[in-house]
């Protein structure tokens, strides 16, 4: 904790590191971005406060994301350091959305190969989503007990489709336990 | 136009709600709702935006703001925005601060300790569910795929990773 009081950022900078996320962030793998400016840039969490926040802000519903930046804003400023790190985020990326979609509703459709190039983009976006899970495991899964938490979660909710809750419901506790006994071991 | 605003208000704040796991679970229920219950546009105009709001940098969730726009102009845009996000931030400040507050207390080191194994389930859970939703050709695939192994075991800068895959599959349009 002391540590973390060390580095306590400011709201500008705060700001600034969300904006640089959401600015870099095209075609999604916004928790990809977090993870490099919070935890190996700027060192505002460890790892372990990261996964953690990652979880919860997957949790709660809503946007991942925004979630994850209000999530880290209110643990390093409160209320200032939530909206800042929600601004930060979102700020940029709204006006040019906005932008973009004022051209493409004045335009009829917008090109075909822009629509290829974009599905291209989208595709990698994709996949440096589930990159960052490979990863987040071989840099934290280093026990057989969490390795099928998440193989179980993976597999339950990504293709086999079942229900979030449901699926949530079972292995939480399951999850809570192993860390529990690990702890005493 | 009210009339209008409080659908779009009503709508996003509902499936903001309901976005368990993140937007994307609920992208279905967006498309749905816009194109078949409301007619605010086409299947194809819907599409459009979609790709929009993944290519443009920030949350993929900002798709509310182009249907908001379609839907009732900039006011349309504002309200839709404040719908989707403001009561799910409200709900994870409050976690947060409840999170803060715990402090050094031992239930929170095994709790945290018990959702990292979760995080990464997730994880790779909403991209499986997301390839589902938006992927159908061999191509994309296949650039999902290397671009995971790239972004896993190599230090190459995403911003590269994405000019390269927009080639490759313009490249792939072209062959076939």
């Amino acid at each position: 904790m002391a540590n973390r009081e060390a580095v306590r950022p400011t709201l500008l900078s705060l700001f600034l590191g969300f904006a640089h996320i959401g600015m870099m962030s095209f075609g999604g793998g916004l928790a990809a971005w977090t993870r490099r400016e919070v935890v190996q840039t700027r060192g505002w969490l460890t790892e372990q406060q990261f996964l953690s926040g990652y979880a919860l802000s997957q949790l709660v519903p809503g946007a991942t994301n925004v979630n994850l930046a209000v999530f880290i804003g209110t643990q390093m400023r409160g209320v200032p350091g939530a909206l800042a790190c929600f601004l930060g985020l979102t700020t940029l990326p709204v006006l040019i959305v906005l932008g973009a979609g004022a051209l493409y509703m004045g335009s009829n459709g917008g090109s075909v190969w822009l629509s290829v190039a974009l599905a291209g983009m989208g595709a990698v976006a994709l996949g440096m989503n589930l990159g960052l899970g490979v990863r987040l495991a071989f840099d934290n899964l280093r026990r057989i007990g969490p390795a099928l938490v998440t193989l179980c979660i993976a597999v339950g909710i990504g293709i086999l489709r079942l229900p979030l809750p449901m699926v949530l419901a079972v292995m939480m506790p399951i999850s809570l336990a192993i860390a529990w006994w690990g702890r005493k071991a | 136009m009210i009339a209008t605003l409080l659908k779009l208000f009503w709508l996003f704040a509902i499936l903001s709600m309901l976005a368990f796991g993140g937007g994307a679970g609920v992208m279905p229920d967006i498309q749905r709702a816009a194109v078949e219950t409301y007619h605010w546009m086409t299947p194809q105009e819907f599409l459009g935006m979609f790709a929009i709001s993944r290519a443009a940098p920030g949350p993929g969730s900002l798709i509310v703001l182009l249907i908001g726009q379609k839907a009732a102009g900039l006011p349309g845009a504002a309200v839709s925005f404040v719908a989707m996000f403001l009561p799910s931030c409200l709900l994870v400040h409050a976690l947060a601060r409840f999170w803060h507050r715990a402090g050094q207390a031992a239930w929170r080191e095994v709790v945290e300790r018990a959702l990292a194994p979760v995080a990464i389930g997730l994880t790779f859970a909403s991209g499986l569910a997301l390839m589902r939703a938006t992927e159908s050709e061999l191509p994309q695939y296949a650039i999902t795929i290397v671009g995971a192994a790239v972004f896993a075991f190599t230090r190459i800068g995403p911003l590269y990773m994405l000019a390269a895959g927009a080639s490759a599959m313009l490249l792939a349009r072209l062959i076939a």
